[in-house]
């Protein structure tokens, strides 16, 4: 690969690019996300590999992500396009390839039965489909399109534009002030407004000169969520190169990338994307012949939730155990080493390109006051199309789940969306109707809005946060005493264990929803649990124990009534709390296969072949085996 | 799995080149590509972990003095983070996901059957040193809950009789 | 310590002029909240802190409210600077609410230890709601005797292994270390004597030491 000198080479390079493109190629691009994958998305493309090999005709299977990464619509995986023919196949089975190669590639005819169809219609190309009809992609435009282990895709795409016009046209203050004005808040779920990160890091380096450094975080611990996922895999090089603007602007000459470890092919991609970026002269000494020094390194996180917190981030680099300390002084005052640091979400660098390319006013108009930009949110849970969504923040939270989710299958709404994991709380249905007024937003704003708003301050008033974008729906068979003890026992699992409050805390909460699940307490436990929550608010060191009440603090605030009928009734409304249901077969529906009796750990269900089967109470541990195995729904929760 | 998909893709040299990089025989090549210094500790411990399936306390000690930090620092972080076990692993891993979408769609039902068909806890290791039992939180896969993660390879849409064919098989 | 802030005495206006419960107070620049309050005399509850280390900050017990304009935070005073015109509340109700539940909680998890239960009966908590695990324990992982070890005497003989609830005291493989020059700092900062208990689990063989020093 041959070293870009300066900015005129890096055009003439992706003209020469563009001009071999040959558009009558025929493109197969089949996603690897980890959706995909699931579902055998590996031999599909296997299957179109060696199809188009045996039959030797004009195809290049090109991948779209090679691995992982999404196309965003995982509900409907494995998913393959063809280009120049623009057209997408949903629920690709192994099978479906030969016909597929057959018919759409070498006789240029639809395969209608793979199109996506919804109420009738079928849609030919992505772009029709409701699902991605109401997205607007501008983070997530190249994922799903281009090939991430090959630069030159990315080239092509308009990659490193921005940095060739920063280098040459803008200097740092310039870059900073851009920064700035676009209104930029950080994607890792605190919200924090960039530009005055970067100010902050950049005054403090002025006054005290010495290295500076910017770090990547990538630790995206969120169960349940996969956005910076599907950024690092599927465009690795627009995170790099909103590093090296981010590091010009600041005077940083080394960075890091700091991904956790159960993303392999995250890391797997940014190797190669750096050493391709580096041959390629757009990395190390002297960038573009502009003079400035930049490079990166991966470091991969060793599993602990409690290190996507900025201070502990720095402990793991220093190679240290991930134990936060206290703020201030923060990163952007002393940072790794001692020396300002800025850390910014994965999300966050990847929008810094097109702020500097297409202009601070540009940015400021998408989305709403105060939180600017797109945001990208993975829909989960009892939602009918699951999987990543890029929008414009400021959307309500009926059109998000409704709207693009498609809603809950077999039910008229939702009864709850979790957004923000384990840090931000429960939002119900009702309040999809209500507003919020929030003064931040201009009065007309609020006036047209019924609904509320997915951004960051009217999220904050609801008690949850929008955090890193990840949005679980849930539907009326789930339990928001379950939710909320889930969340407590992956903190306290996760809590670095420095701070008492937190250490000794969760645990404490848990204790009281242990009881509350069994259908133990008193009324008066519940505000006890809530005076507790609120210590660990006040009284704990980082944000993971600030914010590990979130969970329960909403569910009490928005379904009360759901704590009290555990507690009072004993009954769990939802059939989920294990000491408050039972299982029992509808005799009507059992069909007498005795699957469940085979099945069932405890042996406690009798019964004759053909006949109906009885489940015996006593001995019952409600594991719920029966009810997954039975194949005709017979098992129901009483 | 990233290896798997450069097998799909016929990339079989690229393939034992990572192989190469990422498992080295032996703990003197893995410290060869660290410098001696502290911040190197996480970096060397995990890629012992990868060539070896776990640190064992010769290792450590070897480690230790190479970065130069005290067993007591190595210690501390070995034990607190949880892609590291001072325990030697089994063969396969086998790794329920027990994310918030999995979890409302029973994983942890399936975590609790494997428990019960493998006669382990989640964080042991089969007697026979066949299957390790963990848990994860969110694979990336949610769309396809519940996820179970056998060695490098997804199962999507688990079932408790899936997973009981998927350990037979291996 | 103050010994040592005064004699610097810079010059009268660079001091921080705050109030601590409406008390007028002047804080070295350096000072933490803690410091100004302890130079002052006003009282506020620690047991992690310990002039002779960095402060950490893992009981929280010395937490206090911090009001500026219309910004309300709680912070632990051991480890937050004070700025002028800050107004500092020791025992609101905020702060009680966080030091009740926290010795709630030390008395579950360290029940043998005579130190907590009087500091708990100052502040009307002599009763737990939570599970107690281990009736001997007397260690709150304050952290101070790993501190003074690796800061003061420049060993690092003893550490916390493992994470969050599971967080324990311990040396390498649970095994005495012979890094351990046997100084007993440890036991002598311990604020609840837990370390006294359990300083044979810690100290090696002394004739085969390994660290540095002859503190002994
Ligand atoms: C317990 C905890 C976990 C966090 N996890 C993440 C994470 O997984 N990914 C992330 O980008 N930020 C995470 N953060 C936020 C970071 O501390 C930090 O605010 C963020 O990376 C800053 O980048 P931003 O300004 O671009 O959002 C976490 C914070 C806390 C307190
Ligand atoms: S032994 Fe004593 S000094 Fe050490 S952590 Fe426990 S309570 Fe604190
Ligand atoms: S993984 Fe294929 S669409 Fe998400
Ligand atoms: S929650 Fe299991 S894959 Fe995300
Ligand atoms: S004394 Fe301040 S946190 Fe312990």
């Amino acid at each position: 690969m041959k070293k870009i000198k300066n900015t005129a080479g890096l055009q003439t390079l992706r003209q020469t690019l563009l001009e071999a493109q040959d558009p009558e190629m025929p493109v197969v691009r089949v996603c690897l996300g980890p959706g995909c994958l699931a579902l055998g998305a590996e031999k599909v493309a296997r299957a179109f590999k060696s199809a188009v090999r045996n039959k030797k005709i004009k195809a290049r299977v090109q991948p779209l992500i090679k691995g992982t990464g999404c196309h965003g619509f995982c509900s409907q995986g494995t998913l393959v396009s063809l280009s120049p023919a623009n057209l997408f196949y949903v629920r690709v089975k192994p099978e479906d390839v030969a016909e597929i190669v057959a018919t759409s590639l070498e006789q240029g005819r639809t395969v209608e039965r793979l199109l996506y169809s919804d109420n009738g219609a079928r849609y030919r190309s992505a772009a029709e489909i409701p699902f991605y009809r109401a997205q607007q992609k501008i983070i997530l435009k190249n994922v799903g399109i281009i090939d991430p282990l090959d630069i030159n895709d990315a080239l092509m795409a308009g990659g490193y534009q921005s940095l060739a016009k920063v280098l040459t046209e803008m200097s740092p203050e310039e870059v900073l002030k851009t920064v700035e004005v676009s209104g930029l808040r950080g994607r890792g779920g605190g919200g924090f407004p960039t530009g005055y990160k970067w100010r902050r890091a950049a005054d403090n380096a002025r006054e005290n000169p010495g290295p500076v450094y910017v770090i990547a975080n990538g630790e995206e611990g969120d169960p349940g969520a996969f956005m910076d996922r599907s950024i690092m895999e599927g465009d690795p090089h627009k995170v790099i190169e909103g590093m090296i603007i981010g590091a010009y602007a600041l005077g940083a000459n080394q960075g890091y990338l700091f991904v956790r470890h159960e993303y392999p092919l995250a890391i797997h991609h940014f190797s190669i994307a750096l050493r391709q970026a580096r041959n390629r002269g757009l990395l190390g000494k002297n960038i573009l012949g502009s003079g400035f020094d930049f490079d990166l390194q991966i470091n991969r996180g060793a599993g602990a939730y409690v290190c996507g917190e900025e201070t502990a981030i720095i402990a793991s680099l220093e190679g240290r155990a991930g134990e936060p300390r206290t703020r201030p002084p923060y990163p952007a005052q002393e940072g790794l080493w001692g020396r300002p640091t800025v850390i910014n979400n994965v999300e966050t660098w990847a929008n810094v390109p097109h702020i500097m390319e297409k202009g601070a006013d540009w940015y400021t108009g998408l989305g709403v006051p105060h939180s600017t930009g797109t945001k990208i949110f993975s829909l989960v849970g009892k939602v009918k199309n699951t999987g990543l969504v890029e929008v414009p923040m400021g959307i309500s939270l009926g059109a998000l789940v409704e709207g693009i989710g498609g809603g809950v299958p077999g039910q008229t709404h939702f009864k709850a969306v979790q957004t923000g994991g384990p840090s931000g709380g429960i939002i119900p249905y009702e309040l999809k109707e209500i507003f919020t007024d929030y003064h931040y937003h201009p009065e007309e704003f609020i006036a047209a809005k019924k609904e509320i708003s997915v951004d960051f301050d009217s999220m904050a008033q609801t008690g949850s946060i929008m955090g890193g974008g990840g949005m679980i729906v849930m539907d009326d068979h789930d339990c928001v005493v379950d939710v909320a003890r889930y969340f407590l026992r992956f903190l306290e699992e996760e809590s670095c264990g420095k701070c008492l409050p937190c250490r000794l805390g969760l645990k404490g909460m848990l204790e009281f929803l242990n009881r509350f699940a069994r259908g133990q307490g008193s009324p008066e436990d519940i505000d006890a649990l809530e005076s507790l929550g609120q210590a660990l608010v006040d009284g704990s060191l980082c944000g993971l124990g600030r914010a590990a009440p979130n969970p329960v603090l909403t569910s009490i605030r928005f379904f009360r009534d759901e704590y009290l009928a555990h507690i009072v009734d004993h009954k769990c409304p939802a059939g989920v709390c294990r000491d408050l249901i039972s299982y029992q077969i509808d005799p009507e529906t059992c069909n007498g296969c005795g699957l469940c009796a085979q099945e069932c750990p405890e042996a406690c269900i009798t019964g004759k072949k053909k006949k109906l089967f009885t489940i015996g109470q006593e001995a019952c541990i409600r594991c719920g085996v029966c009810q997954d195995v039975c194949p005709v729904q017979a098992v129901q929760v009483a | 799995m990233a290896l798997s998909l450069l097998l799909i893709y016929g990339e079989k040299s690229k393939m034992r080149e990572i192989l190469m990089k990422t498992r080295p025989q032996d703990l003197d090549s893995i410290l060869e590509n660290y410098p001696r210094r502290p911040q190197h500790l996480i970096g060397v411990l995990q890629d012992v972990q990868a060539a070896f399936n776990y640190i064992s306390p010769e290792h450590l000690a070897r480690i230790c003095d190479h970065v130069g930090v005290p067993v007591t620092q190595a210690w501390s972080v070995a034990t607190f983070y949880k892609s590291f076990s001072l325990e030697p692993r089994g063969e396969h891993s086998i790794k329920v996901c027990l994310g918030t979408t999995c979890h409302l769609k029973g994983g942890e039902r399936l975590a609790e059957a494997c428990e019960r068909d493998l006669g382990i806890e989640r964080g042991q290791t089969t007697a026979d040193q066949r299957f390790s039992l963990d848990t994860v939180k969110c694979v990336g896969a949610c769309a396809e809950a519940p996820v179970v993660m056998v060695d490098e390879d997804y199962l999507g849409r688990a079932s408790i009789s899936s997973l009981k064919k998927e350990f037979k098989r291996r | 310590m103050n010994a040592k802030k005064e004699s610097k005495k810079p010059p009268k206006d660079n001091l921080v002029h705050f109030s601590i419960d409406g008390r007028r107070v002047q804080a070295q620049p350096d000072w933490t909240i803690l410091e100004t309050a302890r130079a002052h005399r006003l009282h506020i509850p620690t047991l992690c802190f310990h002039p002779a280390i960095h402060p950490w900050g893992s009981c929280r017990l010395c937490v206090v409210e911090t009001r500026l304009n219309d910004k309300v935070e709680v912070t632990a005073s051991c480890l937050t600077k004070p700025v002028a015109g800050l107004e500092v509340l020791t025992h609101s109700s905020r702060v009680m609410n966080v030091r009740r539940w926290v010795l709630e909680m030390l008395l579950a998890e360290c029940p043998a230890s005579r130190e907590i239960k009087e500091l708990a009966a100052q502040y009307g908590v002599t009763s737990t709601r939570f599970a107690i695990l281990d009736p001997e324990e007397e260690c709150l992982k304050c952290g101070r005797c790993v501190a003074v070890c690796h800061e003061v005497v420049g060993v690092q003989a003893l550490t916390f292994g493992s994470r969050g609830v599971a967080k324990k005291l311990e040396t390498p493989y649970r095994v005495p270390n012979n890094a351990c020059i046997g100084c007993g700092c440890c036991v002598s900062v311990c604020p609840t004597g837990a370390l006294q208990a359990r300083l044979d689990t810690v100290r090696g063989d002394l004739s085969r030491r390994t660290g540095h020093g002859f503190a002994h």
